[in-house]
């Protein structure tokens, strides 16, 4: 797979630390503008990683967002260490919830994140554990 | 429309970035869930929000907002009004309610970023 041509970005996302929730993909935004990525794709990774991003600080204990940018594609990956999730079939439907109040009065915590996330990606895929963990890795094609 | 003219119709103050009030707006969002103005704004849409806290200014960078206006007089804080200023996002604030601020500028044929029946 690897073709030497990949930028790699990692972030570590702590749980529900909010002030610089939204940093990992805005990094992500700025290294796909100086490469020259077309817009209208920037902003469909731009959208997927935020939502990924609040998701994991929102939800989880804490994980991971890696980002590998190709020449032709991006691909975000997304791990965290729990809770999981018990129904993922529940969680992808549009307005689906189980945000705490305080999450609702950011802004967020509609049941609209991963539906979104799916929309902007050309791959989705979601695989959780309860107990474990949750992963999620997306491609979107430059 | 221009963000000029917006500030008139809406009697608004500039918080920040006033070189950028030649920004032409094109589309209208007026919300409090972030998702939903992920899910749904378009080029050049500008955002009618009672959100102040930093969020609302990640969501504006990751989707290119034109600008955004906090209603009912609400003042951001100056860190957002910070972090604004280093994404290039002007800020107005209108005394007028979220309806309020909407319908005048639905008058002056700024219309929804969002179609109805619009699918995500």
């Amino acid at each position: 797979m690897s073709s030497g041509q990949e930028i790699i970005l990692e972030f570590e996302l702590k749980a529900s630390i909010f002030d610089v929730a939204g940093e990992a993909s805005s990094k992500t935004k700025r290294v796909l503008q100086q490469i020259g990525v077309r817009a209208e794709i920037i902003r469909r990774i731009a959208i997927s990683a935020y939502e990924g991003e609040m998701n994991t600080i929102i939800h989880s204990c804490g994980g991971t967002m890696r980002v590998v940018i190709f020449p032709d594609r991006t691909e975000i990956i997304f791990e965290d260490q729990g809770p999981g999730i018990a129904d993922i079939n529940l969680a992808m439907q549009e307005g689906f919830s189980t945000a705490p109040d305080y999450v609702r009065e950011m802004g967020f915590g509609a049941g609209m994140g991963l539906p979104n996330m799916a929309r902007c990606t050309d791959k989705f895929d979601i695989q959780s554990e309860v107990g474990v963990g949750t992963k999620i890795m997306m491609t979107v094609f430059h | 429309m221009k963000l000029s003219e917006v500030q008139k119709v809406l009697d608004a103050q500039v918080v920040s970035g006033i070189e950028w009030m030649d920004r032409e707006v094109k589309t209208v969002c007026g919300a409090d869930l972030m998702s939903d103005v992920l899910a749904f704004a378009k080029e050049s849409t500008l955002l009618l929000t009672g959100l102040t806290n930093i969020q609302v200014v990640r969501t504006a960078e990751m989707i290119d907002l034109v600008g955004v206006v906090f209603v009912r007089g609400k003042c951001p804080s100056l860190e957002l009004i910070e972090l604004a200023g280093t994404k290039n996002i002007p800020l107005l604030v209108t005394q007028h309610s979220l309806y309020e601020s909407c319908g005048r500028l639905y008058q002056n044929d700024l219309k929804s970023c969002y179609k109805t029946g619009d699918m995500l």
